[in-house]
């Protein structure tokens, strides 16, 4: 096979299965033997069943030649987070405590993936419960980022993002509560997109915030990202959050944007004072602002004033929500129940047996700010802060059409570097208060750090503001294509 | 008793009948094979959604208005969180600060289930609120088995104020509340098959006193008989300690039947900590003024409109109109008749002398009559007309019961048309007379009593079927002449 | 001695979850440090401000009560640790009327 296909994004690979030059079952075969070399290195998936592929890739191949196919799409790979239910899959979130979990149901995004015959590619490591920064709290194995094996690769879909970069498959499906695709995304050197709260369904997504939660795609490029997002979109009978359809392709038209002109970008001067943020990073933002400069857009001023309290409020809310959430694991119904002849030990044990430290720590958070005489003082009042972080961006939005930040303070960091779970924590200062606006965000490549390690660029668009934000992304890596800086391409 | 005021207030948890469940659509079915009616949704599965039944919130809403409570503009679900093997998320979808109904009030009257009179008096209602019902834990010996056909049915929580003083005003509180709930079709709230269960919180105090005792929780009760008993017991027990000096702890009891005491199920030492906050899965419901009257306008006639009707326009007493609206179905059954009958009040008094105590002897609740009121309403017409006699009527009536044939035909197939011919009678009384000169002479005598045992002679001879009147008529002639 | 913010035993049984000495030590310290951080909210002056509980404007979002078929019990049953004849979820011994909180 001449065809190299560590860098083949969804639209190239549909060219290819069009004009009849790749077969689907040959573009598999292609990424799982690249999996295989690579996956001892990198562990990105924790599960890859070559059998469920390749019957998959088969019927693709059988629809194209009968002139069936489901989509342009039909045929391609996508890799799918462990916290996505497709039905008789196991689905663990990394956890214990999910071990031996057969999923009876797919998740809406798995059954939209399915229709349109995309090929549903392994399950992808993450931390545990999708509760962390660098996939280090994942109770099976630690996955590397490609670019240094000795760094994270991001969380909680560091499986997802590593295995994109690595070329082991050509797109893959990831969650964001706090930045989880974003930041990962950035480490990694590849796309991560979080559409507006709501936007994709969470039917089939294992809940860790509710009210912050989403499903989104992490591709090699942005048109990747609209065309995924295009699949998964829309309201769903089953998510009684989901927001109606706006009957609008993200894909469609966009690269229309000739230059930036008469397009004003945000920069919250809140970001740029941010004490943790690396001096090389920062110098990557200034030079990304300089590509927007010349294309014509006006860079704006913009502040943010109640983005310290950001992360503060975050780990309120999240984990009230994740403490109820993560109740019902408890070995009754489904998962591994450590055995015992009580029913409040069965409990106990079970959950103290199967969560990691990290999900004990937040469940353990969450239960005390929701608990009597504390709900006031912190549930109710981080939801009041929250308003007032999502009213700072409803007046940015006035003066700018997106704003510009960067999405993680340093490149990638060493394996039990941040061992301070409040380090790990800062480590999404610049994600989080998209989540709790509920607005959509997109990490974009854009540059290599002296230090050998990939950074990325973060747009944040306003509630419902995909389209543009896709295109203000799409143009921007026109003129910083990531074949300029990442090796390999 | 008279020294303590007792304070009752009742929490009563009513299924709402739909057709799916609350949050789910599998079938609100009961009496299904465990774990048939089930899916991931209620059964807790990782990554599941819950998603509101429109119907179990517009039926909460008519509860809300048949209550005279204040339904809310803006309301919402919230996590009631604990850990319970029958609890598949281990938290409840529930109401917590912002409840679908507010305040309003049920009102009570009429004979207590004691016989007593009650007074005529408003219970409150603090509030009603929607929220899903749990799983059905069975027993055995060693280890319990879940069956969660039932979780996520939708469920009604009524939680009244404390105006009750005593088990008659608990037990009629009862009773409305499950007349509304049939009236309107929400429920049947039969307590054996789990549609309405019934916690009791009740404490003394001196009489007079302002200040509430601690009060105790009653559990487990399955039918409002047992509400009853275990209330009077629990009057006896509390007054027995207080007068003793002792004081009493806040715990919860069971109830058992069979020992007809109450017991300790647990101590509340503290109160159960349920962290409750708004439910992020699910969004607010408003209601508008429009959306509210709409609902009002699907109401059905209330039980106390029914019965005040039946009062003024069909001329019944109000205990004829308490009874015959004890129950949808007997309520509905009455009306129907009444159409059809000249006399509405004799048609009652059948129904309650005759139709509702035959039912009772014979254990057959009310839903199962064989009896169709056309035919109750032909067999009082038979007897208002002079057709049959009273007590030729009560042989027919017994026929009834078999089904099958209207009274008219049972009358003619027995030949029971009542006997009206004077000269027919008369040649029975003159009879009676010959065959009986001992009686004549006393009847002489002055002892007027032995009439009955001629009249009895005659009835003997014209097998019940003489006219009665006509038969006391001539008797009296014959005898005067003898 | 500080008055400690949180008592993490007391949190971590209504939690349920079991953690030996050690681990309630350690967690402890890491909840008492995280929770410091999360107290600069203190600062803040919210009076006036809507907590938002829900992050979509919409409201009603009802479904139509129309049931529709559910799933085999033995797929629902499948993933079941323990069950009393295929049948029930079997579960240890439980005390009826116990309510646990």
């Amino acid at each position: 096979m001449s065809i190299s296909v560590e860098n083949l994004t969804i639209h190239e690979s549909a060219s290819l299965l069009a004009d009849k030059k790749i077969s689907s079952v040959e573009l598999c075969k292609a990424y799982v033997d690249r999996a295989r070399k690579l996956e001892p290195k990198i562990k990105a998936f924790l599960k890859l069943n070559e059998e469920e592929i390749f019957s998959q890739a088969k019927a693709s191949d059988e629809r194209r030649v009968s002139g069936k196919s489901l989509s342009p799409y039909d045929g391609v790979p996508v890799a799918i987070k462990d916290n996505i239910t497709v039905k008789g899959q196991s689905c663990t979130c990394a956890s214990k405590i999910l071990e031996g979990l057969n999923s009876p149901y797919d998740a809406t995004v798995i059954k939209k993936l399915k229709e349109k015959g995309f090929v549903l590619y392994g399950r992808t490591n993450m931390d545990e419960f999708a509760m962390g920064s660098s996939c280090e709290n994942s109770s099976f194995q630690k996955t590397a980022n490609p670019w240094d094996t000795n760094c994270v690769p991001g969380g909680s879909s560091g499986g997802s993002a590593a295995s994109v970069a690595a070329g082991e498959v050509t797109a893959a499906l990831g969650s964001d509560t706090g930045g989880s695709i974003r930041q990962p995304a950035s480490l990694c050197g590849v796309v991560g997109f979080k559409p507006t709260y709501g936007r994709i369904s969470r039917y089939g997504l294992i809940a860790f915030a509710s009210s912050l939660d989403q499903i989104g795609p992490i591709t090699r490029d942005v048109e990747d990202a609209a065309i995924l997002t295009d699949a998964m979109y829309g309201r769903d009978s089953m998510d009684a959050t989901s927001l109606p359809s706006t009957n609008e392709s993200f894909a469609e038209g966009l690269g229309s944007l000739k230059d930036l002109k008469g397009v004003r970008i945000g920069l919250p001067k809140e970001c740029f004072e941010v004490e943790g943020l690396d001096a090389g990073v920062r110098k990557i933002m200034d030079k990304s602002i300089q590509v927007f400069k010349d294309l014509g857009a006006e860079m704006v001023q913009v502040s943010l004033p109640h983005s310290k309290y950001a992360v503060a409020t975050y780990y309120v809310i999240a984990t009230a929500e994740a403490s109820a959430n993560l109740a019902r694991f408890d070995g009754i119904r489904y998962g591994k129940r450590v055995k015992t002849d009580g029913l409040l030990e069965t409990y106990l044990e079970t959950r103290g047996a199967g969560f990691g430290d990290e999900v004990k720590r937040r469940i353990i958070l969450g239960t005390f700010v929701l608990s009597s005489g504390y709900y006031d003082a912190y549930y109710t009042k981080g939801q009041k802060v929250r308003t007032l972080i999502r009213k700072d961006f409803q007046e940015a939005y006035r003066k700018c059409d997106v704003v510009l930040t960067p999405v993680s303070p340093t490149t990638a960091f060493k394996f039990n570097e941040k061992s301070d779970p409040l380090q790990m924590y800062l480590a999404d200062i610049f994600t989080i208060s998209t989540n709790l606006a509920g607005i959509c965000g997109i990490s974009v490549p854009a540059d290599v750090h002296e230090n050998g390690l990939p950074v990325g660029i973060q747009l944040v668009g306003p509630d419902m503001g995909e389209k543009q934000l896709l295109r203000i992304s799409h143009i921007f890596e026109r003129n910083r294509p990531r074949k300029e800086f990442i090796p390999g391409i | 008793m008279s020294k303590y005021d007792v304070v009752i207030g009742l929490e009563v948890h009513v299924q709402v009948r739909t057709d799916s469940k609350m949050f789910c659509s599998c079938p609100n079915r009961f009496g299904q094979e465990p774990n048939t009616m089930v899916c991931p949704v209620c059964m807790g599965l990782p990554g599941v959604m819950p998603y509101p039944n429109r119907e179990a919130v517009r039926k909460t809403v008519m509860a809300g208005l048949m209550c005279g409570c204040e339904i809310a503009k803006f309301s919402k679900f919230d996590r009631k969180s604990y850990f319970y093997p029958d609890m598949p998320k281990n938290y409840q979808i529930s109401q917590y600060d912002l409840p679908l109904c507010g305040k309003g009030k049920l009102h009570v009257c009429g004979k207590g289930f004691s016989g007593a009179e009650l007074p005529d008096k408003s219970i409150g209602i603090t509030r009603i609120h929607l929220e899903e019902d749990v799983g059905k834990l069975n027993h055995f010996a060693g280890y319990s088995g879940i069956d969660f056909n039932r979780a996520g049915v939708p469920l009604m929580e009524i939680v009244s104020e404390p105006d009750m003083s005593s088990a008659d005003e608990a037990y009629a509180y009862l009773t409305s509340l499950k007349q509304i709930m049939q009236y309107a079709d929400i429920s049947d709230c039969d307590m054996e098959k789990g549609q309405m269960r019934c916690d009791v919180n009740i404490s003394l105090k001196l009489a007079g006193a302002k200040e509430f005792g601690t009060k105790v929780e009653i559990k487990n009760l399955n039918s409002f008989r047992s509400a009853h008993r275990s209330i009077e017991h629990e009057i006896i027990r509390q007054a027995e300690v207080l007068d003793a000096g002792g004081k009493i702890t806040q715990e919860t009891r069971g109830w058992t039947d069979d020992r007809g005491e109450t017991y300790l199920l647990r101590s509340k030492e503290s109160a159960h900590d349920y962290r409750y906050f708004p439910e992020p899965d699910l969004l607010p419901m408003t209601f508008s003024d429009e959306d509210i009257a709409k609902i009002k306008s699907q109401l059905p006639e209330l039980p106390e409109q029914k019965r005040e009707r039946f009062v003024a326009t069909l001329g019944l007493t109000p205990y004829d109109a308490q009874v015959l609206t004890l129950d949808k179905t007997l309520s509905d059954y009455f009306d129907e008749g009444a159409k059809l009958a000249k006399s509405p009040k004799m048609l009652a008094n059948w129904i309650i002398t005759e139709l509702l105590r035959e039912l009772n002897d014979r254990n057959i609740p009310f839903e199962n009559n064989p009896v169709p009121v056309s035919h109750l309403v032909e067999l009082v017409e038979l007897v208002s007309g002079g057709t049959i006699t009273g007590k030729s009527a009560k042989e027919v009536f017994s026929e009834l019961f078999a089904g099958g044939k209207t009274p008219k035909q049972i009358v003619s197939e027995k030949g029971l048309v009542q006997i009206s011919d004077d000269s027919a009678i008369e040649k029975f009384v003159i009879t009676a007379i010959e065959q009986n000169p001992t009686q004549v002479k006393q009847y002489k005598e002055g002892k007027t009593a032995v009439m009955q045992f001629f009249v009895g002679q005659v009835m003997k001879q014209s097998k019940g079927k003489a006219n009665p009147q006509i038969v006391n008529k001539l008797l009296r002639e014959k005898l005067d002449q003898c | 001695m500080e008055k400690k913010i949180i008592d993490v035993k007391y949190v971590a049984a209504l939690a349920r979850l079991e953690l030996d000495e050690d681990k309630e030590q350690r967690l402890q310290k890491e909840m008492e440090t995280i929770l410091n951080y999360v107290n600069s909210l203190s600062e803040l002056d919210v009076s006036g401000i809507e907590p938002t509980a829900h992050a979509v404007q919409m409201t009603n979002v009802l479904r139509n009560d129309v049931s529709s078929s559910t799933f085999p019990r033995d797929v629902m049953l499948a993933n079941a640790p323990e069950t009393v004849g295929g049948e029930l979820i079997k579960v240890p011994a439980v005390i009826p009327g116990e309510e646990e909180s």
